[in-house]
């Protein structure tokens, strides 16, 4: 299992990287290739050429910013991980990444390269989708935003054309006080989830939820939020019956069958992750107070 | 075959110039190319770790990178543990507690474990567990590597207390 020859192309800016791309045939983007290169070394994909972004400082860094946190397209995971300003603001991100991989990938892996590889099990994109994040995508006519909501078009299908890029993700930020959680259901920890849930939560003054985002992952084609949850919480205090309801409504998601488990397993699998997030959410949003 | 580029590797703080076609994976550069085949490969995709090395001290798998991206790093790997006085701490520990069999992923459980405890020396014993299930021992031996692993942890924990 060796990887297909190809050209090495190391470019040191955005604008250099997105040039070879719109003049190279059959041209593959680098990032931290943690989920690329086993596909090379297995051969599932043969580029001719490999742009590798390591060397565009540009790309990397978080920036906490008053209302959002900027985050660089090749921000190292662990790097990610270790932030402590964004864990402050954002604690759902270090918490999901503990799931992403094992602590070797995630020194390579980059947040971007796995938006943009968009398996439907991994852990980023569900925390992007929970979190409402906005997705900066820049090609030959220059930068446009959208919507994670609008990123995903299908199965590991990114809304990026052949010669744009991932450069960047903001994630706007909660309240202080707010409340998170994550659950994972995999065989072994670092393993792709069967199923995932990523929650966050505002309680008002009165204890009441007065914001809630509910994501599912790992159980249809792409992460999803489950708007049938969400307006079960809103408007409710955070009894044990209005979280069981909104668990339930994310056992409704698109399910996927495949060689591990039955999708009627896996959206099984969601309400139970939804509700163990939820509890967390719950906590730490009740401990920290509005 | 693609054209061929000069590269150096700093290895355990020697340089090896080489020369290598983009696609040679890190792990075959340095087994192959700079004769150091203690780093073993195993799986090639990522999920055993037997081919871990330290790249500037951070533990990463060596079938996942190219040599050509580690041109200007400091890389580290088992042949780098041991020096003139002797095995490593972590070497004599899993000699002590039978933390291997058959050997053949004690070269990447060592390089995580060193990595781990330099940069997190007082590492819990849950974090610890995690850490380790990142890479794969198919004698079984994750108990031992654990109590090897955890007596080196143990042992520094008590000889910076005495220092003070």
């Amino acid at each position: 299992m060796k990887p297909p020859p190809f050209r090495y192309h190391d470019p040191d800016s955005v604008e250099e990287a997105i040039g070879l791309l719109g003049r190279l045939e059959n041209a593959r983007l680098l990032a931290g290739g943690q989920s690329l290169m086993p596909m090379l070394n297995m051969r599932f994909v043969l580029p001719d050429h490999l742009i590798d972004l390591a060397r565009v400082e540009a790309l990397r860094g978080v920036r906490l910013e008053a209302d959002r946190a900027r985050i660089g397209a090749m921000t190292v995971q662990r790097d990610l991980e270790r932030d402590a300003a964004l864990a402050e603001r954002l604690p759902l991100v270090a918490e999901a990444l503990r799931w992403v991989g094992h602590r070797q990938t995630r020194n390579r892996g980059t947040l971007g390269g796995s938006l943009c590889h968009l398996d439907p099990a991994a852990e980023l994109p569900a925390v992007c989708a929970v979190l409402d994040a906005v997705v900066r995508v820049r090609g030959p006519g220059g930068e446009r935003q959208l919507a994670f909501a609008d990123f995903p078009l299908g199965y590991m299908t990114p809304a990026i054309e052949p010669d744009e890029m991932l450069v960047g993700v903001e994630l706007p930020l909660w309240p202080r006080g707010h409340g998170h959680g994550f659950a994972e259901f995999a065989r072994r920890h670092g393993d792709y989830a069967i199923a995932l849930a990523a929650v966050q939560l505002a309680l008002d003054a009165s204890g009441r939820i007065a914001r809630a985002a509910v994501a599912i992952g790992g159980v249809g084609p792409a992460p999803v939020r489950v708007q049938a949850a969400e307006r079960a919480l809103l408007g409710e205090a955070p009894t044990d019956a209005v979280l069981a309801a909104a668990a339930a409504a994310c056992r409704e998601v698109e399910a996927m069958d495949d060689v591990q488990v039955p999708g009627t397993y896996r959206r099984q699998l969601a309400g139970v992750m939804a509700r163990r997030a939820l509890a967390d959410a719950v906590a730490r949003a009740s401990a920290q107070g509005t | 075959m693609t054209p061929r580029i000069d590269i150096t590797l700093n290895v355990n703080g020697s340089d090896h110039d080489i020369r290598v076609e983009p696609r040679r994976t890190l792990a075959d550069a340095l087994r192959q190319d700079c004769g150091l085949t203690g780093t073993n490969v195993g799986c090639e995709h990522g999920v055993c770790g037997a081919c871990t090395v330290l790249l500037d001290g951070e533990p990463v798998r060596s079938c996942l990178m190219f040599a050509v991206q580690a041109q200007g790093r400091r890389l580290r790997t088992v042949e780098g543990l041991a020096n003139a006085e002797g095995l490593h701490p972590l070497q004599q520990a899993f000699t002590d507690h039978h933390a291997l069999q058959c050997g053949y992923c004690t070269p990447g459980f060592l390089m995580l474990a060193a990595g781990t405890l330099e940069r997190h020396p007082d590492i819990d014993d849950e974090s610890l567990r995690e850490v380790l299930s990142s890479n794969l021992c198919r004698c079984t031996g994750y108990q031992n590597i654990l109590r090897a692993v955890r007596a080196v942890r143990d042992s520094r924990r008590l000889a910076r207390e005495d220092a003070r």
